[in-house]
């Protein structure tokens, strides 16, 4: 790919990186910190493509123990941080019967 | 077979990035945030199914096999994990991901040809080592498998920079040769470089190296991208590395220093003093009724939880307490410290999970003056977030971490599991202090006494 084209890509991803997440406020540094775990995640395209592409064997292992890392990462990541979120889903302010928590 | 054109490839993966980034931006409130992670989860998902119609994929059945043991280890441990536990689990997926683009990188090595891809396969080997070896001492440390005191060795220093250096060496072979030799040299030689660099870290530091390794993995993953000319990745790995460094700023300023003075502090040869075996001096303990006394007859108290609260699952135990106390007309606020815990924001979770309403939890600039006035400091399985020593002990590894000042209220009650001193293993000044009241147990055992005592008041 045209390296310009990619160095404006990755210029232009961190300053919408920096510009989001100054806006998160303290109370979610966990979720955030395990939203964006989950998200490096999506190294798993590149596992399936290097393991779509090899013909040997051992390369072949090697490329689906990938697969395997980037799964957990990218699955674990998400159903983490949705446990984590629930908690703070919106309720009723002091004194909220307790049964909204749950739904 | 490839079903998808590369404009249509691309146009997918640009959405899955769009996803990616609602999902950030849902957390900057928690209405959001919850919809927001579903909305990056399906990103992923769409990402996935992207590529298996977009490239010629081999192997796929192998694949999908690999897909679903990834899926069947990691669900069931996220669903069942204990809340304590969050932060060695977020630290071990942190890790997976950076092994698994190593891994992607050194089979990438054989298909790269340009100078630029050599050295971004490079980077995502090294990055990608010390990501994962750098997280599994993480989890060792929190899951007190390794100490969490700094490990600290004489000549550290000498070794970490003969490391790094052979480190760049062997990387500059693997872009000179391509031999795989030189790339397993360095795949190993990164493997150290992680181990050595959070080993000196003293657990008190923790929650700022899981952050900052989190940054490290998603440079790695846009490297990788880089070399696979895949955008997404590109897109992905750069925000996670952007906000993974914010946060890393924002958690060590709240604790008053450099990152680097975090990271290297113990290469420096800095104390680990305040250990000073002074335990034997006596200290004030009490019974559960004295406390709920104090408690039940103050106007205002503070509550100041740390993670031996979480470690007892005593977050249900302490909001009843909070709202029998309300109830009786005493202020109660909870002061949460920015790096009480393990994880940055942990109590937040911990007190959410218990239903204890946002307004009750006030942040450190907000909360201390107001400890003048107040009549009770409640401080349970917490010491490091209030020792005075990062105000008064410049040879202190806390020392000029901002602190709660409890001190200053008229009362200061304790819950503690023992005299131990916390997980960064300094004592506390604090403990000795007249005004200071000590209940020994454990957080929820104590709290659930404390209760009952002041129900039967």
């Amino acid at each position: 790919m045209d390296p310009i084209t990619l160095l404006t890509v990755v210029v232009l991803a961190v300053f919408v990186g920096f510009e989001v997440v100054s806006k998160v406020s303290s109370t979610l540094h966990t979720p955030l910190m395990s939203g964006a775990n989950a998200i490096h995640g999506i190294i798993l395209i590149g596992a399936i493509i290097v393991a779509g592409q090899t013909l040997e064997p051992w390369l072949l292992a090697v490329a689906l123990l990938a697969v395997v890392l980037a799964t957990a990462n990218l699955v674990g990541g998400f159903v983490v941080t949705d446990r984590m979120l629930k908690m703070f889903a919106p309720r009723k302010p002091a004194g909220a019967d307790p049964k909204d928590a749950k739904k | 077979m490839s079903l998808l054109t590369p404009e249509w490839t691309g146009l997918l993966y640009l959405i899955a990035a769009v996803c990616f980034i609602l999902a950030l931006r849902g957390l900057s409130s928690p209405k959001t945030a919850r919809r927001g992670n579903l909305i990056g989860a399906a990103g992923a998902l769409l990402a996935v199914i992207t590529v298996f119609l977009s490239a010629r994929i081999e192997n796929i059945p192998f694949i999908l096999i690999a897909i679903a043991v990834g899926s069947a280890i990691a669900a069931p441990i996220s669903r069942r994990v204990e809340m304590t536990q969050m932060p060695q689990l977020v630290a071990l997926f942190n890790g997976v991901g950076g092994g698994a683009a190593a891994l992607v990188a050194v089979l990438e090595l054989g298909s790269s040809d340009s100078l630029g891809s050599k050295v971004a396969v490079v980077f995502t080997m090294l990055i990608g080592a010390v990501s994962f070896s750098g997280s599994a001492v993480t989890v060792g440390k929190l899951q007190g498998l390794i100490s969490s005191r700094p490990l600290i060795f004489p000549g550290l220093a000498i070794v970490m920079g003969g490391v790094v250096l052979a480190a760049l060496i062997a990387g500059g072979f693997v872009v000179a040769t391509g031999a795989a030799g030189w790339a397993i040299a360095l795949l190993v030689l990164g493997l150290l470089v992680g181990a050595l660099l959070v080993l000196p870290v003293g657990g008190a530091d923790v929650p700022i190296v899981i952050s900052l390794l989190n940054a490290f993995t998603g440079l790695a993953v846009a490297a990788s991208g880089i070399v696979l000319g895949n955008l997404l990745l590109v897109v992905a790995g750069t925000l996670v590395g952007a906000s993974g460094t914010i946060l890393t700023r924002a958690m060590a300023s709240a604790m008053g220093r450099g990152v680097s003075g975090i990271l290297f502090g113990a290469f420096k040869g800095g104390s680990t003093a305040g250990s000073t075996t002074q335990s034997d001096r006596p200290v004030r303990s009490s019974n559960a009724e004295d406390v709920a006394v104090l408690l039940n007859y103050a106007q205002r108290v503070v509550i100041v939880p740390g993670y031996g609260l979480a470690v007892a699952q005593g977050q249900h135990t302490i909001a009843e307490l909070a709202t029998t106390l309300e109830a009786r007309g005493v202020e109660v606020v909870f002061a949460i410290h920015p790096v009480a815990g393990r994880m940055p924001g942990h109590m937040n979770v911990l007190l959410a999970e218990a239903n204890v309403p946002y307004e009750a939890l006030k942040e450190m600039a907000e909360v201390n003056p107001e400890f003048k006035n107040t009549d009770v400091a409640l401080v349970v399985g917490a010491n490091d977030v209030v020792n005075p020593a990062a105000k008064t002990s410049p040879g202190s590894p806390i020392y000029g971490m901002p602190i709660l000042d409890v001190g200053e209220a008229r009362q200061v009650v304790f819950l503690k599991r023992s005299m131990r001193p916390g997980f960064a293993g300094i004592e506390n000044e604090l403990l000795y202090d007249p005004k200071t009241t000590l209940l020994f147990g454990d957080a929820k055992d104590s709290l659930t006494k404390v209760l009952g005592a002041v129900n039967a008041l």
